[in-house]
């Protein structure tokens, strides 16, 4: 076999193994039967009947506002985090603060929860909407460190040098220089945070209180009593925001790699 | 673009006047870096209105020393001052002196207009003051029509004239460019160098250079300082850089030199004629070598002896008189460049010594080829005797 | 070259609230609780609400404290041959999972990394799509299809690869585990491979087949050591976090599948037993971190 059809065939099986279920999923919450193995027609109303399920509605209000909160805090102290990284390459307690980061990545997410819990009983804080904000931050800002981190690794610091000898003092070449141009890296990293805590169900299970179920809780434990085209819905909402945030993030990309080729044909032919 | 002629360049040199100030002194500066010494005890007077290059090899440290007078890294010990002034834990945003960063450091996220307002912006100026220096600027670099541009939409001489643009807008006391036409192609960067040249004349800058180009040195500098190792190895203008270097890491930097190791064999002998230095004569493995030279060491002491290849003659005719300054043997290399072959003559003891003809004539087929049985000859200013 | 940069924030002070909020944030939220794990862990079970001892009461009683410290909970968890089990069964299904993680996302990382230059930005946006969507969701999925009633036996129903009173007995197994693991956690293995793999100069093959060598035996001699920092960092990435998992084990295994977080988290929901729990959690760590310390070191002795 020729490897160009070995690997077109290794990419096919690869590629449908990954999306199959996904869509599977997704064609099923339009199923009229409430069986998961019967086509019984297309059909919408799992999706009213989950727009009439409180507890499952206030459950997405929660999560969309954890979500917003902890990538919000968790962006700027990972930003803050990832200069730390980069720009003091010598100060005390160094290596401990970049296990820190490095940590959570790879922590099982039960330790991670258990630990956050045993520290708010400890202080004793009441669990619930805070508590897992507070949580999510923590281990979503380590991501945004590690992505602003890459960007500003290949920064040009003569960028900086150049305002500062222009007379810029050293926080306004940062808001006026250095912040401009990472912003993009900053945006990708704060969606990452968004989509983590979107997703998380160990951290929240445990860090939680009364009156904060997320969304993950939720359907974890619906899940657990079995499938439902209900749940199927909720899923296929799920991963058409993901989808459509992933694809507009991308195009916008494309768009800016398309604008920087035409850029370099306009330096080339020296006119606009 | 059209070359500019501006005014013929004046006799400058206030560096031979004991009296006049120096504009920027470096005072026995020292910058380590760990156990690296990056700049090593450098003194250095560079006066107003000179055009000054500092040359040498990439970690010579000349850029270190840029930097520390642009106040991005402040020295381990000794003293910078401009116009007397100490400049030591001033920072970079309240020196007078602006930079031309060999990457050009161009604000991609701003047009050039932008670019070029950015600096007199921090100076808090009226907003139709910037308006009018800027187009004074884009002027001066003729770029008035890309003022709209972003960075990644300029060619690469076009990013150069913005950093250019960008640095004296606020009109610095002393500019600063670090390797500034590094990234340049050959035939653009000559141009730009004579447009340098120009800039700085009209307007009566200070320009601090640092490279490790040479020809670019030596074609827009007053003078040059060359550098090895943290320390400055000789400061002169060109031509005295080039004609007279004051050792061999000089002589070998600059140009191309053949050196010749030998013994001083007699000193102070009568000049050709009133005024010239005495003669000296050395000998190097056999090979009479005598030099218009003040005597720099005792008879005896071993030197070197060093000449240019332009300055020796090769002829297929042995020369009238062979028996000092000559020297025989045969073709064993030769380069044609276009304006001047070089050929590499084997010495009949083996040696290399390599000697220039500028190519006068458009023969295709020049006499003197390969294997070609030759004497080489050159007078007795030619050359010189180096001691370090 | 000697000219390293210096901070542009030098002079600053503003440099220290950089380095101090995000310090402060992460040994308030991540290192601190590590501590008060491992003191929980050895503490005593208690009836009350939080149920265990408290952690803190004042200096005076450090004393007394220490002497009640004890090990209880780690005999315990060694003397329940559940835990041991449990852990060395967390491994086992780590260990194979990886290993089939590398067995799919090596050729798979490698097609991607040969195919034309034009649409690999397009696969590596294929890879990364399922990561987006929820974790939980990607598990849910496969229920629907290994689930006795589920589309797997549908479809093999269909076409008549198995008679019409049988079902497929996938859910609830190790194997359900398995595909769920590997379902999950390919793009992690596929993304440094590929990584590793893309950087890789082609003209090496070039110059190997030059050199006579057949590109089976140049994929072994090039191709695959210059590959092992992007297998190695895969594999950590992989194995790390599969040790730990909780929701695959506990939504597509059976009741037989041990894994440690799934013990961990019923040890803590379902019995509430909140010291026993942290000494499960503090083993786990260690666990974990003494193998990637001892890896770490290697690395350096060999550099």
């Amino acid at each position: 076999m020729k490897p160009g059809r070995f690997d077109s065939t290794v990419l096919t099986f690869c590629f449908a193994f990954l999306y199959l279920p996904i869509i599977i999923l997704v064609v099923y919450s339009f199923n009229a039967s409430k069986l998961v193995t019967v086509w019984g027609g297309f059909s919408l109303q799992w999706y009213r009947s989950l727009w009439s399920n409180e507890s499952l509605m206030d459950a997405a209000w929660v999560t969309a506002r954890v979500g917003v909160l902890s990538a919000t805090i968790g962006t700027v102290l990972g930003t803050l985090a990832a200069l730390t990284l980069v720009r003091f390459p010598r100060f005390p307690g160094r290596i401990p603060f970049t296990g820190m980061i490095y940590a959570p990545l790879v922590m099982p997410e039960v330790i991670t929860g258990l630990s956050m819990l045993l520290l708010f009983v400890a202080l004793d804080i009441d669990r619930g909407f805070w508590t897992v904000v507070i949580a999510h931050t923590t281990f979503t800002m380590c991501y945004v460190a590690i992505i602003v981190q890459s960007r500003l690794l290949t920064f040009d610091r003569s960028l900086e040098e150049a305002a500062l000898d222009l007379g810029c003092p050293p926080v306004k070449t940062f808001f006026k220089i250095t912040l401009p141009l990472i912003l993009p890296a900053i945006v990708s990293g704060w969606m990452l945070a968004f989509t983590l805590s979107l997703d998380d169900l160990v951290i929240a299970s445990f860090t939680t209180g009364p009156g904060a179920t997320t969304l993950p809780i939720k359907i974890y434990s619906q899940v657990r009593l079995g499938v439902t085209p209900e749940i199927n819905a909720v899923c296929t909402i799920l991963i058409a925001l993901v989808t459509t945030g992933v694809i507009i993030a991308s195009i916008s990309a494309k768009r800016a790699e398309l604008r920087r080729i035409h850029d370099e044909h306009v330096a080339l032919r020296g006119t606009s | 673009m059209a070359k500019s002629l501006g005014p013929v360049k004046r006799k400058f040199s206030p560096w031979t006047d004991p009296s006049a100030t120096p504009f920027i002194r470096f005072e026995n500066v020292t910058k380590t870096y760990g156990d690296f010494t990056a700049v090593d005890n450098l003194t250095l007077d560079i006066y107003e209105r000179e055009f000054f290059s500092l040359l040498g090899p990439s970690g010579c440290g000349k850029t270190t020393l840029m930097r520390m007078l642009a106040g991005f890294e402040e020295p381990t010990s000794g003293r910078i001052l401009l116009q007397g002034q100490d400049l030591a834990g001033v920072p970079p945003y309240r020196r007078p002196t602006n930079m031309m960063f060999q990457s050009y450091a161009l604000f991609p996220h701003m047009t050039v207009e932008k670019n070029i307002a950015f600096g007199l912006e921090q100076d808090g100026l009226q907003k139709a003051d910037i308006k009018a220096r800027v187009e004074e600027m884009l002027k001066l670099v003729k770029l008035e029509p890309f003022a709209k541009r972003k960075p990644a939409q300029l060619s690469g001489g076009q990013r150069q004239r913005v950093a250019l643009a960008r640095s004296l807008a606020k009109q610095p006391k002393v500019l600063l460019l670090d390797e500034p036409l590094g990234a340049l192609d050959r035939k653009l960067r000559e141009e730009t160098q004579f447009e340098l040249m120009d800039i700085q004349h009209t307007l009566g800058l200070t320009f601090l250079i640092v490279t490790h180009d040479q020809e670019e040195a030596m074609t827009v500098s007053d003078r040059i300082a060359v550098m090895d190792k943290g320390v400055i190895v000789q400061v002169a203008t060109p031509a005295e850089i080039y004609e007279a270097p004051n050792c061999r890491y000089v002589a070998d930097f600059i140009g191309d030199i053949n050196i010749l190791e030998g013994k001083v064999t007699a000193e102070g002998g009568a000049p050709v004629s009133p005024g010239h230095p005495p003669v000296m004569t050395l000998v190097s493995e056999g090979l009479q070598i005598a030099v218009e030279q003040e005597c720099p060491a005792a008879v005896g002491d071993a030197v070197a002896f060093a000449v240019r290849p332009e300055k020796v003659r090769i002829s297929l005719d042995q020369p009238a008189d062979t028996a000092v300054n000559a020297a025989h043997g045969e073709v064993w290399d030769i380069g044609y460049l276009g304006d001047f072959s070089v050929f590499l003559v084997k010495l009949d003891d083996g040696r290399i010594i390599r000697a220039a003809q500028a190519n006068v004539s458009r023969l295709v087929d020049r006499p003197i080829t390969y294997g070609d049985k030759v004497w080489l000859k050159w007078p007795l200013d030619a050359g010189l005797v180096l001691t370090r | 070259m000697a000219e390293t940069p210096t901070s542009f924030a030098k002079a600053s002070p503003s440099r220290w609230l950089i380095v101090t909020i995000p310090y402060l944030w992460l040994v308030l939220f991540f290192a601190a609780p590590f501590f008060i794990i491992f003191k929980i862990s050895l503490s005593d079970t208690a009836i009350a609400m939080p149920p265990y001892e408290p952690v803190f009461e004042g200096f005076a009683s450090l004393g007394d404290f220490l002497s009640k410290l004890d090990f209880e909970n780690y005999q315990s968890l060694w003397g329940d041959s559940l835990y041991l089990s449990a852990y060395l069964s967390s491994l086992r299904i780590a260990a194979i999972s990886t290993l089939l993680l590398l067995m799919i996302g090596y050729p798979m990382a490698l097609a991607m990394a040969r195919a034309p230059s034009t649409i690999r930005p397009t696969l590596m946006m294929m890879v990364i799509l399922p990561f987006w969507t929820s974790f939980l969701i990607r598990v849910y999925a496969w229920i629907g299809i290994l689930k006795p009633e589920g589309l797997l036996t549908a479809a093999l129903h269909a076409v008549g690869l198995m008679a019409p009173d049988q079902q497929v007995e996938i859910y609830r197994t190790d194997y359900a585990v398995f595909i769920g693991i590997v379902y999950s956690y390919l793009p992690f293995m596929v993304l440094p491979l590929y990584s590793a793999l893309e950087k890789l100069d082609g003209t090496l093959l070039e110059a190997a087949s030059d050199l006579g060598c057949p590109p089976w035996k140049a994929f072994w001699k090039i191709t695959f050591p210059l590959s092992l920092p992007g297998v190695i960092a895969g594999s950590m990435i992989c194995f790390i976090p599969i040790t730990g998992e909780f929701v695959i084990p506990d939504l597509l295994g059976g009741p037989e599948t041990l894994m440690i977080g799934r013990t961990l988290w019923v040890e803590f929901f379902g019995n509430r037993d909140w010291p026993l729990a942290s000494a499960v959690a503090v083993v786990l760590l260690l666990a974990l971190v003494v193998p990637i310390v001892i890896f770490q070191n290697q690395q350096q002795k060999v550099r």
